[in-house]
């Protein structure tokens, strides 16, 4: 039942005026043995409260758990308010803003996001985001080795999002890109400056340094950062941008600063939704500006002198450069954003704060809670931010399948993604947990773990 | 006014955070923030405030018609958003098990075999965010075809010049060279051209279908034979999708790959410029190297197929599943449809175009290509208008938002001098159409007796022309104190 307004006396006027007999004339340029038949696997439409009888039931099944899953997406409370008003229509249903005069509302929204996200990771200026964390990093890597010139090898710790390691090397892939991983420390848990020695005066184009890393482990980012720019590489910073209201931001980092800062936005205000849309953020210096991809806004003024809002540097972008832009990238995630931004405006400097010290002090008693139980450990020794690895003294697979009976997400299972992590799970637990939670979760884990 | 100047050093939302913490950390202090981060300090009215009244300086589908060529702006049913909405889909983490997320992958699953089924190719992954996205995962399919053959001498992808920008920025991205052919008169692709383009050294050949013009490739039978012929594959670019949904299948065509815009064609929102949405479906050949995850359904279980089934899979491309909020909404949106409701998308977007081409060339207007049929939009030149006034097509854009219209596409495809290029969605009525004719025939006088009014424009926004170039030389990127 599609959205069409037309009557029947609109369809004889509209075809007279054309000169057409039936609407199936239009299609006359089309070769006849080209048109399909009927459509096999298409059921047929239903009507609005059908469909939501439909969804709802679909939603049930899928239920509510009490989760301790993180690894890159993140539970945190949402103000009603972002939401609420980011799917205003005007909002919602309005078109990327090429026409500026038309697209205020949006324009000078992005304006601002790009000054908190700057200030937040210490940067001089952001884009207007990109698809994903991990596209992100993606477009990081190359734009690291556009500004470089003469080297193409990326340094890529194995304490990065393993998902993340996956889509870069999809993505640069066939721009003769080589991607090398660094291991990481297997007893504190993060990278060590003894394990890039081997490229000390070799060419580099860049560093990528995680903060906090997957396993929720803090690296050394100062020491990290100036071992990159000693060895004339750049320094990519990969944060968790709610983490950055406790921690130093990239801008900050060892004496110089990171290069480029990039990250996972969704603990803004963005809803987990079974891994998206999310937003991915990418700020720099402002030295590298010209090698940003992706759309920016710039404060400007108008006829009058009175200052709005307009894309900006589009000579970079795909639509004007075609084959020689800086990236194919065309859209960002302008909703997404629209909704970070309220929600950055609405917890501000003091509630980002505390949202990021409530869940890094949830994950620690959460992690001295589970080290009580017989046979539980935490997995590495250095300090974490709001994420823990922590080895059991059985299998995984089946512990988290009995938690899951009792309506529980008991974390990562580490096993797929570093076989050498056996029987290790990585839990999480944000502002969102109350201490009934912590218990709830401890007292299940010592039961199933004691059967 | 922007946010950062309401702000008061002190000001705090304290319902929309934790108490403040007493336990100590045992973070080292060279990893702490020293400074707090420049955020705005307001009270949650200061911030609803503020941020309705920006999305009031907005124009929208819910305001007002967008003849915007190629980007298929239509209506956005309200029921897609607040059921994808639901809390539970909203909550599901995305590494979450797979049964605590059976239904959900139901409806991707499904939504899957809908588009296999509409455009008719053997398989479909979800994952792509966002057209351009969708391109390069499409060509590195291509890529990744050849190369398992060992045909390693295939270096070129062939574009037409009418093409979107996306396209021959992704074939270098895939590390290919473009190699542009031109349009015929009649608005087709140079099939000349095309011939002496085709060879040993063909990847593929990206195509936009109807395309950006306006009007579907008559000759694409033979377009099809000929790159397959000499070893290359055709892509398919989606973008135009709308003009054929449910009439004409790319699979049929001889595509071997097309990726679709489902924030145009399946009514996803475009959001003030994304989240997108680009699955990509493949033929026969590129099977073996479509993206992961792709959700499959096994003894009634829905679960994810991943790189250890599809071992020569190019890989992943975001860190879930794509834009899996955005998907929900065109699962929602097709089912609405259904089988019956497809093909009447295409036909009325059809009607409305070619409707609106016939009534605006009475009003005095130069149609582009006006022997053909329009597709689900058409160009209007205005090169005879700027040489008789001065008045472009940029000024014509602007007075239409004093009109209340959303500027049509303008300067794109740049084969067409001083063009607009306008898609009238199959959601607008005759009525909306009948009343953009008679601003247009406004504005063409106007050209004539006030052209200052047409340079100036817009008028009734709340800002006038604003300045690009200062914009571009003056770098105003972030908000100073």
């Amino acid at each position: 039942m599609p959205y069409i307004p037309h009557t029947k006396e609109d369809v004889t006027a509209m075809l007279a005026s054309i000169g057409a007999n039936s609407i199936e004339d239009l299609f006359d340029e089309i070769p006849p043995d080209l048109k399909n038949g009927k459509l096999k696997e298409v059921p047929s439409g239903l009507n609005e409260m059908e469909i939501s009888r439909l969804m709802s039931e679909r939603a049930e099944t899928d239920g509510h758990y009490l989760s301790f899953i993180g690894a890159g997406a993140y539970e945190h409370h949402i103000p009603a308010a972002v939401w609420q008003i980011t799917t205003r229509g005007e909002f919602y249903s309005s078109y990327t803003p090429y026409q500026a005069e038309a697209s205020q509302g949006t324009l000078q929204l992005l304006y601002e996001y790009q000054t908190m996200m700057a200030s937040l990771t210490g940067m001089d200026v952001s884009n207007a985001s990109m698809y994903d964390g991990a596209s992100a990093l993606a477009e990081a890597v190359l734009m690291a080795v556009r500004s470089h010139k003469s080297s193409r090898r990326v340094l890529m710790p194995s304490t990065i999002h393993p998902v993340y390691r996956k889509v870069v090397s999809a993505i640069v892939k066939n721009q003769n890109i080589e991607i090398i991983e660094i291991p990481y420390c297997t007893e504190c848990g993060h990278i060590l400056l003894e394990s890039l020695a081997p490229f000390v005066g070799q060419d580099i184009a860049a560093l990528v340094i995680p903060q906090p890393n997957f396993f929720g482990v803090l690296e050394q980012v100062d020491a990290l950062t100036d071992w990159a720019h000693t060895n004339n590489a750049l320094a990519i910073g990969v944060v968790n941008p709610l983490a950055l209201a406790m921690l130093t931001p990239p801008g900050e980092w060892g004496s110089k600063g990171a290069d480029i800062a990039v990250g996972e936005g969704q603990p803004l205000g963005i809803p987990l939704s079974s891994g998206g849309p999310y937003f991915g953020f990418m700020a720099c210096k402002q030295r590298l500006v010209r090698q940003i991809p992706g759309r920016i806004i710039g404060r400007t003024t108008d006829l009058n002198g009175k200052p709005g809002f307009v894309l900006t540097l589009q000579a970079r972008e795909q639509h004007i450069r075609r084959s020689k832009a800086t990236s194919n990238i065309c859209t960002n995630q302008g909703l997404m954003v629209t909704a970070a931004t309220i929600y950055m405006a609405l917890v501000g400097p003091e509630g980002l704060r505390r949202i990021a010290e409530k869940s890094h002090a949830n994950t620690m008693i959460l992690l001295e809670q589970l080290e009580a139980i017989k046979g539980v450990k935490r997995t590495f020794s250095g300090s974490m931010f709001y994420e823990a690895a922590i080895t059991l003294p059985m299998p995984v697979e089946n512990v988290l399948q009995k938690l899951k009976v009792q309506k529980i997400l008991g974390g990562l299972d580490l096993k797929e993604y570093y076989p050498e992590l056996g029987q290790t799970i990585l839990v999480c637990a944000t502002e969102t947990k109350i201490p009934a939670d912590l218990v709830k979760f401890t007292e299940c884990l010592n039961h199933v773990l004691s059967e | 006014m922007l946010i950062f100047e309401h702000s008061r050093p002190g000001r705090c939302n304290y319902s929309q955070s934790p108490t403040a913490e007493t336990r100590t950390s045992n973070i080292p202090q060279n990893l702490m923030r020293k400074k707090p981060p420049m955020l705005p300090e307001v009270s949650e009215m200061d911030a609803v405030r503020h941020y309705t009244r920006l999305s009031q300086k907005n124009f929208s589908i819910d305001t007002e018609f967008y003849p915007l060529g190629s980007c298929t702006m239509k209506y956005n049913p309200r029921a897609c958003n607040s059921l994808a909405m639901l809390p539970q889909f909203l909550s599901r983490h995305p590494l979450a098990p797979e049964d605590t997320g059976q239904g959900y992958l139901a409806c991707m699953y499904e939504l899957q075999e809908i588009l296999k089924d509409v455009t008719g190719m053997k398989s479909v992954s979800l994952t792509p965010m966002a057209g351009a996205q969708g391109e390069l995962i499409g060509v590195a399919m291509i890529r990744a075809y050849h190369e398992s053959r060992g045909d390693r001498a295939r270096t070129e992808i062939i574009i037409p010049d009418a093409a979107h920008g996306t396209n021959p920025a992704t074939a270098v991205m895939c590390g290919y060279k473009v190699v542009e052919i031109s349009t015929d008169k009649e608005g087709d692709v140079d099939m000349d051209a095309l011939k002496a383009a085709v060879g040993p050294q063909t990847a593929g050949l990206m195509l936009t279908n109807p395309s950006t013009l306006g009007v579907f490739e008559k000759n694409i039978v033979e377009m099809s034979r000929l790159v397959h012929e000499a070893g290359g594959l055709l892509y398919y670019d989606g973008a135009n999708l709308n003009a054929i949904l449910g009439k004409v299948k790319p699979g049929d065509m001889g595509f071997d790959v097309i990726h679709m815009n489902l924030h145009k064609t399946f009514s996803t929102p475009h959001g003030g410029g994304g989240p997108g949405s680009a699955p990509v479906g493949v033929a026969d050949r590129l099977l073996p190297f479509i993206p992961v995850p792709v959700v499959t359904i096994d003894k009634g279980i829905y679960r994810w197929v991943t790189e250890k089934e599809i071992p020569q899979s190019i890989g992943r491309f975001s860190a879930h599943m794509g834009n899996s909020g955005v998907l929900l909404r065109a699962y929602i949106y097709s089912r609405l449809l259904g089988a019956e409701g497809m093909h009447r998308i295409a036909e009325f977007a059809t009607l409305n175009a070619n409707y609106l081409m016939k009534e605006l060339s009475k009003a005095g207007f130069e149609i582009a290509y006006p022997n053909r049929r329009a597709s689900h939009e058409f160009i209007v030149t205005l090169k005879d208008l700027k040489e008789k006034t001065g008045i472009t097509a940029m000024d014509v854009a602007k007075r239409l938002i004093d009109k209340g219209f959303h500027a049509p596409t303008t300067y794109f495809p740049l084969l067409v001098p001083e063009c607009l290029l306008i898609e009238p969605a199959e959601t607008e009525s005759k009525e909306t159409l009948d009343s953009f004719v008679l601003s247009m025939k406004e504005i063409l006088e106007e050209a004539y007796t006030d052209p200052e009014m047409l340079k100036t424009a817009p008028h009734t926004t709340s800002l006038q022309r604003l300045d690009d170039v200062k914009a571009a030389r003056e770098l105003d990127l972030t908000w100073k104190q």
